[in-house]
Formats: structure tokens, C-alpha cells, sequence
């Protein structure tokens, strides 16, 4: 494949963080020399300045890491974490919403599109969604007060003998803080004004598969509790510390397991340590000219083990697959010892896939050490794109014949209005007099003359993956499949920011947190005969619930339809509201949720997507999988880990 | 206990105030009103559709093509001539709603209705409450069914209050009759047939019909709980077919919420009052044709009193299922594939049925004419006025303290008031001397010929049609009166027991909850002990030395039906030696009653009335003293004659019933 035609790529579309500092010991400089030269056919190629600008500065940044990879650092997330990463909020120290001294939002930091942008449509769209304002602050607290973290208890035997083995271990304050929680409101919450009633105890970071077998090993002889602990995105509770746990809680640590240790390109495959996040995976393949294709909205920071242990999902799954589509080969290290199968066969009828009971583990049977997963060559092309619809119902119905025809672009989402209009809000000030012109002119078009009603029009974000004839023969096939349900194309532009919504949407919560705004999102699978119902349903449960528990102003209630199947959908909702004049917004908040799962379940939705069901979801399983269902876990569980030193208490 | 709070203490039941409606059409003109703009609001989640569009949309439906094709497949008849079938049906049973029909209504029924009546009185907050529950969720209108005037009477107050129209699920008869059917038709009437059973593309089409009406928020849907016209002016227990279907779109999601609005509507006199009598006693009712409702017109000079009409709070289907329906049992089969109710499912409906029949009663409005047509039947042929007038008092005061919806005039004397009530019903009885009888008593104690017998009736159950429409508020005090007065003692559990035992035998006769025994009994209890009837020391009852008079007329209240259906048993063991069919049963039991009373051992009319007998049967049957049997074609009815014997002594408090589940106490 032409090397100018794989750099087309290489710019993954949301965030601009690059180059080469990652790669193997010896020859840097020469694959700095070629990811140089390929990152300047790239900017020719996408013929934007802007962006030119952007690589070069990421560049930059990345010899500075080269530097510190050279000390003994390799991969994105260092041990310390909170080196580059919030302790309270989500993401990158360095970027944030925030009002200016003008009032107006702007996103800080290089990493993303939207950095260093101001965006003037936002701070109106959340003073009106919801009733907030920017005179009511609700600060965090600036930095951790080591006194409200519990004391460590410690296993004087278990800490003998993890110091022979030279594993690097820490029991910090704030290493231990940082692996207490993941991602959810009342985490993030804590984090910012409230505390933890049990953190672990101890971290430890293996540095390989062998490292792992001994924690373990040492972890059941001195009968201690381990939780492994990948990116910290959990949304399902699921890194929480049971708060009556009172054996040594081990934080296991993966993100020191981050290699790449083969790539078969014969077969297709790379075999890689469970300890690597996604964007470092992706990076290192595509220097090899390669790619899994599995993009989670997390992939910034989840891990290869993450996704396996709570089978996750990738935008770009209708290419690529889903997790339990691309790994080809798992090993685990359990209580019993390891589990893995004894080759690479593509399938196998060897009774119940045993990487089934792995897969949504959820970190209560062992630790995922390391993964084969299938990689692609990287595509030629890549091309977004959107369709307005003039409402929902039409965009259901236009999703549903595209999944019926099978011809699901690489991801396809379909954005209810509320969410079009918060895009919208997130559009930086436009540069130039023309481009501002032009989108009006677009917005007469469908406003007026195709008679589209504002507050109904909703908009499908697309895109395209592959050679690049195949690319515009698919695009044609789905505009017109669109075009029948009255749907228009509505440029690449909003397409890209509909998928940048994504990314800054972890972020945008932060700021939302700082004045009286919370929320959440959750997700779902259902059929497609019911997604509509279920759709609308659940947003007017949230509505209500919201009224009844005395929320004073109207929350946001959104959804958008984010994966299509043969025989349904998944649904993700965004949930949030302004808390001011609530005595226990947290506890109203999971009321909410709860009910809001609860009407998920009573409309035919199933218990989760790709979240998990962590703690969070726990008391929905045995109606979801039977109690025999439940009972075939439990028993798994018991043989494999009889003591509950994986003692997470995840799932079951 | 949520029903705790919904039923037993009256004092908590704060109702409305009334506006009477007619006032203004007296004093403007009918045509302007007639005229006037029209614009309801709408129910916020609408799709826009006009009734033809319905159509199509219905025969489309994914559920109506299923069974096309199941049929297609079972008869091997060609899906295309199965679906013009549906076509067929469909174009007999829509409803066509047309404004300018509505207009033709509001002009007439304006001239009408004053001529016929005093006042139509509208309590106003339940309009608001109405109005609002119509935006927010598809709206089923529950209202009691004592006339025909009952839906064209709701639907031209809620034109005068501008309020969306509703769509009626009407009895095919009102089809036979020429132009006025289609009248109706346009004015939102759809017309079912009596009896589809086992019909699956009739039952296919209709559900969906009325389903898609919901789904999309078409109109409000009203139909009648009871299924019928009560003739006896009791409440009929709920009849569930349409319940089935109003409230299936909410279990399968389709819908978020549905509101179920009971509207009671009252009448000061019943039109139909004496049809109903000459219907119970066996004369076939008249069958509806245009000629006969022309022929009507006749009534037009008549006075018939006062009408209310109380639209209850509307009761939201989604809390009702809280805690008792799981959804997710929807989730397994394709919501378009017809399936039979699961039992739970079945059983919340039954109790919603209920349920929504209670509330109508709740608010059911009391005429003074009710509580003298009471002391009337206890006392028949006729009373001392003056006595009269001091029952009624008593009665009005009991009937209050029970917590009864009573609509007696301000600031006038209580002879007053029965004088006007006396003469309002001048067509059952009269003053005569000082004496207030029902008339055609000119010779009062000749019972001879069945032909005077017959006379007498009919005036005897006009008359207790109205003392039926207060049995709501004391059949449960009178009940527990009567269990305390036949059990062997006064211990809790005994009287418990008769009690349930009675509640029973009469779950056809009178509204009660099933499975709402207990709740039945204290509330009974309680309005006793509330009267200072009785008194509860420990688990006895004692019946205080004030509170005998008011035991004696609770239970006289009860006797022609517990006589009644001892005739029933008395006839059964009598004169049936191996079985009946059900064909022959009435005209025999009326019959063996006719001669009773003609011996003159038998001084109640009551069980005269098909009505009761019918429910006599019903509840003979459930409780396995008779039994359904086929034989040859032909549904013989077997009797076990010593659970006859059984039930009569029972009945007669000789022997104690069988012990209730007593640990709920």
C-alpha cells in the first residue's frame, strides 16, 4: 500500500496527538524522520492550514515525551497518573472547558480539535438548557485532603513478599485515590466534595504476564482482595472498593503492560499486553501500517484488557466488529492458574467458548494479561458525513433499512434534535464572514424551503472507511437510501463534530460540575420494532422523575441511536440537570437513573450495550440472564476463584 | 393499604362544586352556541390524521396483516379476499366525527335537554382536570351507563367546554336505526358488534382500530365499563374486553402513560325507567328505530329533574401498574402477534375494571327521591307521610355519615323536599291522605290474578331502581349488619366469615373488589362503629342500645335480595329434579315467584327482575351449587341439591359457613 495513501489515516479524527515517541528503543530517529514525513503529505492532503499547524505542535510534544520514554517510560499513561490526568475530572490535565474573562466558553489545551477554541454559542445554550449561571458556582476543592482517605490496611506478609519479587508497588495517598473510582456522578462527585469510604490499600504495577502470576500467586497464599485496574473509565461502579472489604485491597495496575509483543501480518494479528490503551494500540499499528479498528469513545484512556473484561463496543464496529469479533486468543491469570486455549484457529466447536466467561468478567475471575486481537491493513480513504432528517421517526426508519440492506457505513449515529442543537452550541467561532454566511444560507434551505421544523430536525452522523472507490460507491448507496426518508445531506463538517461531541462530552460534565450542572449518560440495546417507543419513553420518564423529586428546572433528556444491527439498536442517553435547591442531588440523581433503567427494561432494552453491569446494574441480572442463568456464573466464579481474591464484586 | 385511603373514610373525599350548563342556554341563543369556534386542545404527542387516514393506517398494521395471514394460511383463502373482509369490517364499525354533525347536536340536544330537564350540572374543576390530562397522555373516558342519553350527553359537554371530542364504542343496534345511526356515526360513535367471540379477524380489526385511536392521540376514547345500560341503576360488574385493549399499548410501551377518567353521571329520573321495569319482567326491549325515537318525542313534556355529571380525577394506568406488572414480559414475542392475556395480566385488569367502576360510584350523585324510594321498599305498599319525612331526615344524616354524594337543596324544610320529590316521581307514587303509596294500590291486598301482579311490579322495581342507586354507599356497613344479626355470635371471626360468605354469594349483584375481603369488612367496621351502631370491645360485637334501629333497617335494606335468591333456591330444590337449561330458567323461576306471591308467602317483587335472577345464576354457578354441563348440543345446568340445602340453610343462618382465610384479620 502506498505510503501516501496510508497516511491519509493516520490522523485519527478527533484528536491531533501523534507521531512517534512511542515506538521500540533503537530506532527513533528514523521512524521520527518517516512519521515527519508522512505527517506533511497528510496536511497536504487534508489542505487545511490550521491542521499543519496542529501536527507540528503535537510533534513537539511528542519529543518531549520521547524523552521521558527513554528513562524508562513507554506508553501514554505514566505510573504516576496524575502526571497528565485529572484526579477529579475526566481526561487530560491540560484541557477543559471554561468561561473566559469574556464569559464566553472556550476548551483549553492542544490535544483536541476544539482546543484553544471559543465557543460562542455554548455558554447560551447552557444558561437556556438549563436554567444554570455563570454567577452560580459550584467549585471543586482544589486538591486532595489526604485525611479524608481511610489509613491503608496492610498484609504485612503479602508486602514481604511483593518487595522480593521488585515489583514496583506504591501505597500513596494519591496513587491509591486515583484507582478508588472510575467515571460515574457520584465517583466524580466524591472526588470534588465528598470522600471514599475505602480505597485500595496498595498499587502495584506489573510489568508482564509473569509479574502478574506471581501477584496473584502471593495475593491467594496471603488470602488479600485484587482488583485490577486498566483505564479507569469505568461507568458501572465497577473500580469502586466494596466498603466492607476488610482484607488488603491490591490495586493491580496494568497500565505498565503496554506492548505490542508480535504482529503477525500473515494472519492478520497482533499479540499485545492487556495494559495498553487504545490510542497507543492504534498508534503503534499504524506505524506498522496497521489497525484494529476498535475505537470506543473511551479508547483515549481504556485499555485492551478493559475491553475484554467488559466485552466492549467500537464505533466502528460495523467494519471491524466488537470486541468478541476481533480477539482471537485471551490469557488469563485466575486463583486456579492460567486459562487460555491452546490455539489460534479462527473458530473452534469445543464446547462453550471459554473466552465467553472472560469476556465480561467484569475483573471477578483474573486478570487478562495478554490479548491476540485481529488487525487491518489501515484503509486508503475516510470520508464523513450527515443527514438531516426532519425527525426522528424518519431517521429510525432510514438507520433500520440501511442496517436491513447491510450496508452500514463504518459507524452511523443518529442524533435526536435536543442533541443536534447541543452539536450546535459546540460550534467554535466561525473565521470568516463567508462560512457564516454559508451556514445561514444552509439553515434557510432546510428550514424554509424543505419546511423542516427546527425543533424537530434531527441529523445522522456517518462514516466512511475503505478503498476510496468503494468509499464514494457506499456513501452514494446510503445518501440514497437517506433521500427516501426524506433525509438531505448535510456536509462532512457536521458529520466530524458530530463524532468530536463524543470526545468533549466526558469533558464538558467537569464544567458542568462547577456550576450546579450534573449528569450522566447510559445506553442500552433493543429491538429495532422498539426503539422509537423506547426512545421517547425513557426521555419523558426522565422528565417526570425529575419534576416528581423536585428538581426545580427542566433536565436535559437526549438520546441518539449509536450502532445498528440486523435486528436492532443501541441507544445512548444523555441525562442531566441543575441541581440548585436540592439537599442530596447524588441520591436524586440515582433515583432517576434507576427509574430511568427501569422503564429501559420495561420497554424491551436490555441491561447494557457495552457499559457493563458493574455494581451499578448488578441488581437487574438475575432478571435479565434467569436465575439458572446466574447460578451457571456463580458456579464458575466458585470454582475458579473460591477464596474471592478477584473480590471486586462486580456482576454477581 | 392505598385502596385504605381511596375508600373507607368519607370525610377524606372532598368533592367538586357543580355548574349547571343549561343556565346558559336559557338565556342565549342556541344557534350562536351552535356556531360558535370550536378549537380543543389537543393532545401534545398528536399524529395529525383524519378518519379516513385511520383506516389505512389500521389495515396496514402489522398486527391486522399477522392474522390476515395466519387466516390465509388456516382456511387457505386468498390473503387478498381475507383482507377486503377486514375492509368490510372496518368501513361498519368507524366512527366518521364531522363538526358540522356536532353543531346539528349542540342545537338540538340544547332544545331537548331543556325541555327534559331542570338542570345539567357539570362539576368544572373535573373539566379542568380533563383538559389537562388530555395534553399530557391519550385519554380513555370511563363513564356509568344508566341511559342512552349518557354519551351524548358527555359529548355535548364536552363541546360546550371545548374540549377534544371523543370517539364511543357503541352496541351495533343503534346501526338499525336509519340516518340516526349515521348521525351518530359522524358524531364519533364506532360501532361493535354484541358478540365476536372466537372471530379473530373481527377482533383483529376492532382492537387495532381502537388501539390506533389511542396510540396516536386521535380523540379521547369513551366506552361504557358496564358493557350495558343498567337497568336496575346498580353498577354492573366490569365487563373487560375493551379494558383489555385500552391499556394493552401501555404494557407493550407503545404509549407512556394512559389516563382512565371514571365520570359518573346521575339522573334525577331515568328516562328509561319504565321501559327497564317492563324489560326485567320479561317484556323484550324495544328495538331501536328511528320511528321509535320519534315516537319519543312524546317524553318532551315531561319533567325529569336534575342530571350530574362528575368527571373524576383521572387515574394514570402507569402508577396503577407500579410494583404490579412487569413489562419486560412483553418482551419476548413481536408486539404485533396477538396474544392472550397473561393470568396476572388479566387479574390487574379485572381489578382496574373494578376499580374504575368503585370511583364511578363514588361520585354518583344521591337524590332525595333515593333515600324515600329506600324507605318506600322497606315498607310497601305505602307510608305515613310524616313518618316519612322523619326517615328521610334520619336517612339523609346515615347516608352522609356513610359518606354518600347526596345533592339535597340548601335551606329548605325536609317536608318540602319530599313533597317535590314525591311530585316529581308521580308516575310511582302519590300522596293520598296523609299517605305516601305507590300507585295503582286501589286495591292493595288483591295479589290474585298474575296480571295485577305484573302491574305491581313494574311499579315495585321502578321504585327500586332508585333505592339501588344508594346500595353503594351501605352494602358493605349492611353486610357486616347482616353478618352480626344471623352469625351464632358476635365474635370477629364469625361475623367475619358470614360476612365474606355473603359478599360472595352477591359478587354479582354488588361491586367488590375481588380479593378485597378484608378491606371490605373494616370498611363495613368501620362506618358501623363510625354510626355508633356498633362497638368492637376487644373481638366482639356489641350492638349498642341506639344503634338496633339502624342494624334493623341496614338489614331490612338487604332482605328482598337475600329472599330473592332464597326463592331461587327454593325453587331449584322444589320444583327441578335433574336439570334446566338456561333458556328455560327465567320464565320458570318468575313463575314459581309469581305463585308465591300470589299464596302470599312471598312479599317481595325484587326477584321478579331478570336482573336478579340472572346474577342469582351466575353466582350459583361459581359457587359450584350448579354446574354447566353439554350435552348433545344443548348446556344443561345440573344442580347439587345438597349444596342447595346447604346454601339455604346458610342463608338462614342455621348452620355456620365455611371459615374464610381468618389470618388476614
Amino acid at each position: 500500500m502506498p505510503e501516501v495513501l496510508n497516511g491519509v489515516c493516520m490522523q485519527p479524527f478527533h484528536y491531533t496527538q501523534h507521531g512517534s515517541s512511542m515506538a521500540s528503543s533503537s530506532n527513533i530517529s528514523e521512524l521520527q524522520q518517516n512519521a515527519k514525513e508522512r505527517l506533511r503529505i497528510i496536511s497536504g492532503h487534508l489542505q487545511k492550514p490550521a491542521n499543519r499547524e496542529q501536527l507540528c505542535v503535537s510533534a513537539n510534544e511528542c519529543k518531549a515525551e520521547a524523552a521521558d520514554r527513554s528513562l524508562g517510560k513507554t506508553g501514554t499513561i505514566p505510573k504516576r497518573r496524575q502526571d497528565i490526568l485529572k484526579w477529579n475530572g475526566w481526561g487530560y490535565n491540560d484541557s477543559k472547558f471554561m468561561f473566559n474573562k469574556k464569559g464566553q466558553a472556550e476548551f483549553t489545551g492542544k490535544r483536541y480539535r476544539l482546543s484553544g477554541m471559543v465557543l460562542p454559542a455554548l455558554r447560551e445554550w447552557f444558561e437556556k438548557t438549563f436554567g444554570a449561571s455563570l454567577e452560580h458556582k459550584t467549585p471543586a476543592r482544589s486538591a486532595l485532603n489526604p485525611s479524608d482517605v481511610p489509613p491503608p490496611i496492610l498484609n504485612e506478609g503479602f508486602v514481604q513478599d511483593l518487595k522480593s519479587t521488585a515489583i514496583p508497588f506504591s501505597c500513596e495517598t494519591e496513587d491509591r485515590i486515583f484507582r478508588a473510582h472510575g467515571h460515574c456522578l457520584h465517583e466524580v462527585f466524591a472526588l470534588r466534595e465528598g470522600k471514599f469510604e475505602r480505597v485500595p490499600d496498595l498499587v502495584v504495577w506489573p510489568n508482564c504476564h509473569k509479574d502478574v502470576e506471581k501477584i496473584v500467586e502471593m495475593a491467594c497464599k496471603h488470602n488479600i482482595c485484587v482488583m485490577p485496574f486498566g483505564g479507569g473509565t469505568s461507568v458501572s461502579n465497577a473500580v469502586e472498593c466494596p466498603s466492607d472489604e476488610k482484607r488488603t485491597i491490591l490495586s493491580l495496575d496494568t497500565s505498565q503492560m503496554n506492548r505490542i509483543l508480535w504482529i503477525d501480518e500473515k494472519n492478520l494479528t497482533a499479540h499485545v499486553e492487556a495494559g495498553i490503551v487504545g490510542q497507543d494500540l492504534e498508534r503503534l499499528l499504524n506505524e506498522s501500517g496497521y489497525c484494529t479498528g476498535h475505537e470506543p469513545d473511551s479508547m483515549e484512556f481504556s485499555t485492551l484488557g478493559g475491553w475484554v473484561a467488559t466485552r466492549a463496543s467500537g464505533m466502528k464496529k460495523n467494519i471491524y466488529g466488537n470486541i468478541e469479533d476481533l480477539v482471537v486468543h485471551i490469557r488469563m491469570v485466575t486463583p486456579r492458574g492460567v486459562i487460555e486455549k491452546s490455539c489460534q484457529g479462527p473458530r473452534m466447536s469445543t464446547g462453550p467458548d471459554i473466552y465467553h466467561f472472560i469476556m465480561g468478567s467484569e475483573g471477578t475471575l483474573g486478570v487478562v494479561t495478554e490479548v491476540t486481537i485481529k488487525i487491518r491493513p489501515i484503509p486508503e480513504y475516510q470520508k464523513y458525513g450527515s443527514v438531516v432528517f426532519p425527525n426522528f421517526d424518519q431517521g429510525v426508519a432510514c438507520l433500520r433499512e440501511v442496517a436491513k440492506q447491510r450496508c452500514a457505513p463504518a459507524s452511523i449515529r443518529l442524533m435526536d434534535n435536543e442533541q443536534f442543537q447541543f452539536g450546535h452550541a459546540l460550534k467554535p467561532q466561525v473565521s470568516s464572514i463567508f462560512t457564516s454566511f454559508l451556514d445561514g444560507l444552509k439553515k434557510f434551505y432546510i428550514t424554509k424551503f424543505k419546511g423542516f421544523d427546527p425543533n424537530q430536525l434531527c441529523v445522522a452522523t456517518l462514516l466512511f472507511e475503505g478503498d476510496r472507490e468503494k468509499v464514494l460507491q457506499h456513501e452514494k448507496q446510503v445518501y440514497d437510501i437517506a433521500a427516501k426518508f426524506g433525509g438531505l445531506a448535510a456536509g462532512e463538517d457536521n458529520g466530524q463534530r458530530g463524532y468530536m461531541l463524543t470526545f468533549v462530552i466526558a469533558y464538558l460534565r467537569d464544567l458542568g460540575m462547577d456550576y450546579y450542572v450534573i449528569g450522566e449518560s447510559f445506553e442500552t440495546s433493543v429491538p429495532w420494532d422498539r426503539v422509537l417507543d423506547l426512545c421517547s419513553n425513557v426521555k419523558e420518564r426522565i422528565i417526570r422523575e425529575c419534576k416528581d423529586k423536585g428538581v426545580q428546572f427542566p433536565p436535559l433528556s437526549t438520546c441518539r441511536v449509536t450502532q445498528t444491527y440486523d435486528a436492532g439498536a443501541c441507544v445512548y442517553f444523555y441525562f442531566a440537570f441543575n441541581y440548585r435547591g436540592l439537599s442530596d442531588p447524588i441520591h436524586v440523581y440515582d433515583q432517576i437513573e434507576h427509574a430511568a433503567r427501569e422503564e429501559i427494561l420495561a420497554n424491551g432494552g436490555s441491561l447494557s450495550h457495552h457499559h457493563g453491569v458493574g455494581k451499578l446494574r448488578k441488581h437487574w441480572l438475575q432478571e435479565t440472564i434467569s436465575d439458572v442463568g446466574l447460578g451457571m456464573l456463580r458456579s464458575v466464579k466458585e470454582y475458579v476463584d473460591p477464596n474471592n481474591i478477584f473480590g471486586n464484586r462486580n456482576l454477581l | 393499604m392505598a385502596s385504605k385511603t381511596l375508600y373507607s373514610d368519607p370525610r377524606l373525599k372532598k368533592r367538586d362544586d357543580f355548574e349547571d350548563i343549561l343556565e346558559e342556554r336559557r338565556n342565549s341563543s342556541d344557534l350562536r352556541y351552535a356556531l360558535r369556534c370550536y378549537t380543543p386542545l389537543l393532545y401534545k404527542g398528536i399524529t395529525p390524521c383524519k378518519a379516513s387516514m385511520l383506516k389505512t393506517t389500521v389495515l396496514k398494521s402489522d398486527h391486522v396483516h399477522y392474522v390476515i395471514q395466519q387466516l390465509s394460511k388456516e382456511m387457505g383463502e386468498s390473503p387478498d379476499i381475507i383482507k377486503e373482509e377486514a375492509a368490510e369490517i372496518l368501513e361498519e364499525m368507524a366512527q366518521s366525527l364531522q363538526l358540522g354533525i356536532i353543531r346539528f347536536f349542540a342545537f338540538t340536544l340544547s332544545k331537548a335537554f331543556k325541555k327534559l330537564f331542570q338542570r345539567v350540572k357539570v362539576n368544572e374543576e373535573g373539566i379542568q382536570r380533563l383538559q389537562q390530562a388530555i395534553q399530557e397522555h391519550p385519554v380513555v373516558l370511563l363513564p356509568s351507563h344508566r341511559s342512552y342519553i349518557d354519551f351524548l350527553m358527555l359529548s355535548y359537554i364536552l363541546y360546550t367546554y371545548d374540549l377534544s371530542l371523543p370517539v364511543i364504542a357503541s352496541g351495533m343496534d343503534f346501526l338499525g336505526m336509519k340516518i340516526v345511526g349515521e348521525m351518530l356515526r359522524m358524531s364519533g360513535a364506532f360501532f361493535m358488534r354484541r358478540s365476536f367471540g372466537g372471530d379473530k379477524l373481527y377482533w383483529a380489526v376492532f382492537s387495532e382500530y381502537v388501539k390506533t385511536m389511542l396510540r396516536i392521540g386521535y380523540a379521547p376514547v369513551e366506552f361504557f365499563l358496564e358493557g350495558t345500560r343498567s337497568r336496575t341503576c346498580k353498577s354492573l360488574t366490569p365487563k373487560l374486553g375493551l379494558l383489555n385493549i385500552v391499556t394493552e399499548p401501555f404494557f407493550k410501551g407503545e404509549v407512556f402513560d394512559v389516563s382512565l377518567v371514571p365520570i359518573s353521571i346521575s339522573y334525577e329520573r331515568v328516562l328509561e325507567e319504565s321501559l327497564y321495569a317492563h324489560e326485567l319482567l320479561g317484556v323484550p326491549k324495544p328495538k331501536e328505530t328511528t320511528s321509535g325515537l320519534l315516537k319519543a318525542r312524546k317524553m318532551l313534556g315531561d319533567d325529569f329533574g336534575s342530571i350530574h355529571v362528575y368527571f373524576g380525577h383521572p387515574v394514570s394506568l402507569r402508577s396503577l401498574t407500579q410494583k404490579k406488572i412487569n413489562r419486560s414480559n412483553f418482551n419476548l414475542v413481536p408486539r404485533h402477534i396477538p396474544r392472550k392475556p397473561t393470568e396476572d395480566i388479566q387479574a390487574f385488569v379485572n381489578n382496574t375494571g373494578y376499580r374504575m367502576v368503585r370511583l364511578q360510584q363514588e361520585n354518583m350523585v344521591v337524590s332525595p327521591w333515593v333515600l324515600i324510594a329506600t324507605i318506600l321498599m322497606q315498607d310497601l305498599p305505602g307510608v305515613d307521610s310524616d313518618y316519612l319525612i322523619e326517615k328521610t331526615a334520619w336517612l339523609r344524616s346515615l347516608a352522609l355519615l356513610f359518606g354518600a354524594f347526596l345533592d339535597w337543596p340548601d335551606h329548605v324544610p325536609t317536608s318540602k323536599v319530599v313533597a317535590s320529590s314525591v311530585a316529581l316521581h308521580h308516575n310511582i307514587v302519590r300522596n293520598v291522605n296523609g299517605r305516601v303509596v305507590l300507585i295503582d294500590e286501589e286495591k292493595p291486598n288483591d295479589n290474585s290474578s298474575d296480571d295485577l301482579v305484573f302491574k305491581k311490579a313494574v311499579t315495585v322495581l321502578m321504585c327500586a331502581s332508585y333505592r339501588n342507586q344508594i346500595m353503594h354507599v351501605f352494602i358493605r356497613p349492611a353486610l357486616v349488619a347482616a353478618a352480626i344479626h344471623t352469625a351464632c355470635n358476635a365474635r370477629k371471626e364469625e361475623v367475619f366469615s358470614y360476612f365474606n360468605f355473603l359478599r360472595e354469594l352477591f359478587a354479582n349483584e354488588f361491586i367488590f373488589t375481588p380479593g378485597n375481603a378484608v378491606q371490605d369488612f373494616e370498611d363495613g367496621c368501620y362506618l358501623l362503629v363510625k354510626c355508633d351502631a356498633v362497638q368492637i370491645l376487644k373481638q366482639d360485637f356489641v350492638v349498642t342500645e341506639t344503634g338496633q334501629s339502624t342494624i334493623s333497617f341496614l338489614v331490612a335494606m338487604l332482605r328482598p335480595f337475600l329472599e330473592g335468591y332464597q326463592v331461587v333456591c327454593k325453587y331449584l330444590s322444589e320444583e327441578v329434579i335433574e336439570g334446566f337449561t338456561e333458556m328455560q330458567y327465567v320464565p320458570a323461576v318468575r313463575t314459581f315467584a309469581v305463585k308465591m306471591i300470589i299464596s302470599g308467602s312471598l312479599k317481595s317483587y325484587d326477584v321478579l327482575s331478570s336482573d336478579m335472577q340472572k346474577n342469582c345464576l351466575a353466582a350459583l354457578l361459581r359457587l359450584n351449587v350448579l354446574r354447566k354441563t353439554k350435552l348433545a348440543d344443548q348446556i344443561t345446568i345440573k344442580i347439587n341439591q345438597a349444596a342447595v340445602t346447604r346454601l339455604v340453610d346458610a342463608l338462614d343462618g342455621k348452620t355456620p359457613v365455611q371459615k374464610a382465610a381468618l389470618a388476614r384479620l
